[in-house]
């Protein structure tokens, strides 16, 4: 029998691996440090940079780490004098056409090239870049590129095709002309892209960043005549403390709030408040579409890169697409539809902000629909990474702030809507609340854990009150595709799908921190599992401002009110794909 | 949209095609068209299983193919070894200068187009710049003036003729 472990040697010290693991997954595992520009966890390497390399003892070149596996008793030396000056070359050689702007860039402090420059000692340059620069792209509400800061380790490229199926990008032309583009260098606006921004957290630098709306949002924050509201969305609480160097997983939520007061928003309210009412008129949906044979299995709404990502590639499954507007949306309007005539403010007097972990929701506020008379529900979305720079900007210290509680009326939430952060968790607000529409009683155990975790395709099979009930919950826009194939290819079993375009969910959001790995994931879907594990109430049906709502305005899920500014409809669309 | 680019026949010879087949099938078309459009390419594409920017990349690869029409007066500069040492560099520098065109561009007029080649075989006439298949040996900036100059000219007499 094959031994299952075999020994080698790294830098002196015997090491155990397994056959057909790559060294560098043995030397990450022992603590050993290895530098990365184009490696992405979790898929094939690809072996473009060259940084990984180690010196193999017998082997006439350095070999990369990434890509060559292991052999027993090979003697491994990372970091030799000759592997660092190599290291150290591919470096200067990637600057040597890279712009030395780093105090303009966004990405400054948080660049992987410029670790590497610092860390490697590179301290000169060595040949001077040439002259010409090359057009950013801006055209894209969500996502701007910029060509000159590409070193070309084709990460975004993977992740558009390979994890989330979309392939808006790829590389152009050849030799040291390439480039990273769309289809015949048009503007991402037009392509393929559905703006999530996985791209920008898989780009070692700042070739890939968020479209900036901080400007806006301050121009807006000092004008004496308007009302300016923030909403926070629930997976920004447990992610803005890694802005400030603190480890991935903290809560912190009422310092986040009291910190958006000092930087000058007039009323904070919490997106998790309309993701409680989401359940109740996605789960309304629901049952009417199951009571009256409607469109089975119905999809979520939530994400705004699934839904562009439907409608260019599935259109056939509009129908099937819930028709209620996301949280974001659902807030947006009900602040300037119904609180601004409350507080008798006009509509275009107020300025609606929301802080996300998604470069996509900057896409959705700007969608014809979503919107009344030429007045956007929501004007601007920053991301975690926007908020993080804005608090900086305004000098303000987290840990210096006591925690203060959101405004009312839309700042009381329950957890159910907290869980919308992570992959599973708006099926799992959603079954808790259907559970108690169609038997009258609680669940009695409201966690459910097939539908948590990081897995990327999660399904519950369970009887309620007599119904079988089919559900899925996906996330990445790989897996959405894989399952939309089965279910045009017949499979029946489900009713009830939820997808989110960032895998793990919003926790992994193209907006959240820089440096979104795995583990960190996992971290901040924790921190969201604590939250609900203490919270004192944990559905939404039981949100009190969210029946106060249904009274006072809204009067029924559903209904007239509802149906005008909670819900829409979705079409087909032609892009360059 | 496909029947008038005649692209349906070509696709139908491939009819079970995969991915191996692009470039013969990018081949193919560039040559029914000349070039290869945005149409084109989405439409290989859907018959192939391949996003749109897939294609793009794999084909901004080679120089042999191009995304927009010839001009009717198509410049081809040889920018091959002997070429570069007698000055094509300075040739093309001019012809992009005065068509307002880069290598692989077509004037929005369809008048000019211009295109770069690696060698076209006449080495001692460098440097050598092919117009509509005619060689022109030895061009300096002032002849190249001048047979735009003409080309121009000869657009003139046809519009009046018209």
């Amino acid at each position: 029998m094959m031994s299952d472990v075999v020994r080698i040697e790294v830098d002196g010290r015997e090491v155990e691996a397994r056959p057909g693991e790559t060294i560098l997954e043995v030397l990450r595992r022992e603590a050993v440090h290895v530098p990365t520009l184009c490696h992405l966890e979790g898929l094939p390497p690809s072996g473009a940079c060259r940084m990984c390399i180690v010196e193999l003892e017998g082997a006439p070149t350095l070999v990369p780490s990434c890509s060559y596996p292991v052999v027993a008793g090979m003697k491994i030396r990372s970091r030799s004098p000759k592997v660092l000056a190599a290291r150290r070359m591919i470096v200067e050689l990637l600057l040597s056409s890279h712009p030395d702007d780093c105090l303009y860039c966004g990405r400054s402090g948080r660049c992987d090239l410029q670790a590497l420059a610092r860390d490697l000692g590179v301290r000169q340059r060595r040949s001077q870049p040439r002259g010409t620069r090359r057009e950013r792209d801006v055209s894209s509400p969500s996502i701007v590129r910029d060509p000159d800061k590409c070193v070309l380790c084709g990460k975004c490229v993977r992740v558009c095709e390979e994890v989330q199926g979309v392939a808006a990008i790829d590389f152009v032309g050849r030799g040291a002309r390439t480039e990273v583009g769309c289809a015949f260098e048009s503007g991402l606006n037009v392509s393929s892209c559905v703006n999530c921004g996985q791209c920008i957290l898989a780009c070692p630098t700042g070739a890939l960043t968020e479209r900036s709306y901080v400007d806006e949002v301050l121009e807006a924050l000092a004008d004496p005549d308007k009302v300016v509201v923030v909403q926070h969305a629930p997976a920004v609480s447990v992610t803005l403390a890694e802005e400030f160097g603190l480890p991935p997983g903290q809560d912190v939520d009422g310092r986040m709030v009291a910190a958006l007061r000092r930087v000058g928003f007039d009323r904070v309210f919490d997106t998790s408040f309309t993701a409680d009412l989401t359940i109740m008129e996605e789960g309304s949906e629901l049952a009417h579409r199951i009571r009256t044979g409607g469109v089975l299995p119905m999809l979520t709404s939530c994400s705004p890169g699934w839904i562009k990502f439907v409608e260019q590639f599935y259109p056939d499954f509009i129908p099937n697409v819930s028709t209620c507007k996301s949280p974001q949306q659902m807030m947006g309007a009900i602040v300037k539809r119904f609180w601004a005539l409350r507080e008798q403010v006009r509509p275009q007097d107020v300025v609606s902000v929301s802080i996300m972990p998604c470069t996509a929701k900057k896409f959705e506020c700007g969608r014809e629909e979503m919107g009344c008379d030429h007045v956007p529900d929501v004007d601007y979305v920053l991301t975690t990474r926007e908020l993080g720079e804005l608090l900086r900007m305004h000098g303000l210290d987290l840990w210096r702030l006591e925690p203060e509680a959101a405004d009312t009326p839309f700042g009381e939430r329950t957890s159910a809507g907290k869980l919308f952060g992570a992959s599973g968790g708006v099926m799992e607000a959603a079954v808790r609340t259907a559970h108690w529409m169609l038997t009258g009683r609680e669940l009695e155990e409201l966690e459910i854990g097939p539908l948590r975790g990081l897995a990327g395709c999660k399904e519950l099979h369970a009887r309620i009150d007599g119904l079988e009930i089919g559900a899925a919950v996906v996330s990445g826009l790989g897996n959405a595709r894989r399952l939309l194939d089965q279910v045009r290819g017949g499979r029946k079993d489900l009713h009830f799908i939820e997808v989110m375009t960032c895998p793990g969910g919003c926790v992994a959001g193209g907006g959240q921190p820089i440096g979104t790995d795995p583990a960190t994931v996992a971290a901040r879907m924790k921190a969201l599992y604590t939250i609900d594990r203490d919270a004192p109430v944990r559905v939404s049906h039981r949100n009190a401002s969210v029946k106060r709502l249904y009274d006072e305005f809204l009067g029924e899920p559903l209904g007239e009110i509802s149906h005008r500014l909670l819900h829409t409809h979705y079409h087909r669309r032609d892009v360059l794909k | 949209m496909s029947s008038a680019n005649g692209i349906d026949s070509i696709l139908r010879r491939h009819a079970n095609a995969g991915r191996e087949s692009l470039i013969p099938i990018l081949q193919e078309v560039q040559e029914r068209q000349g070039y290869l459009s945005r149409e084109a390419v989405v439409e290989i594409g859907r018959h192939l299983g391949l996003p749109a920017s897939k294609i793009y990349g794999v084909a901004t690869f080679y120089n042999q193919f191009r995304f927009q029409p010839r001009g009717r007066h198509h410049f081809m500069v040889c920018r091959g070894t002997a070429c570069h040492v007698k000055g094509s560099g300075k040739a093309l520098e001019m012809l992009t200068r005065m068509l307002k065109l880069k290598p692989g561009q077509t004037s929005r007029d369809g008048m000019f187009s211009l295109e770069v080649v690696a060698c076209m075989g006449a080495c001692g006439l460098a440097p050598v710049v092919n117009l509509n298949g005619e060689f022109h040996a030895k061009v300096t900036p002032r002849r190249l003036a001048a047979i735009i100059a003409e080309c121009r000219r000869m657009e003139e007499a046809e519009h009046v003729q018209a």
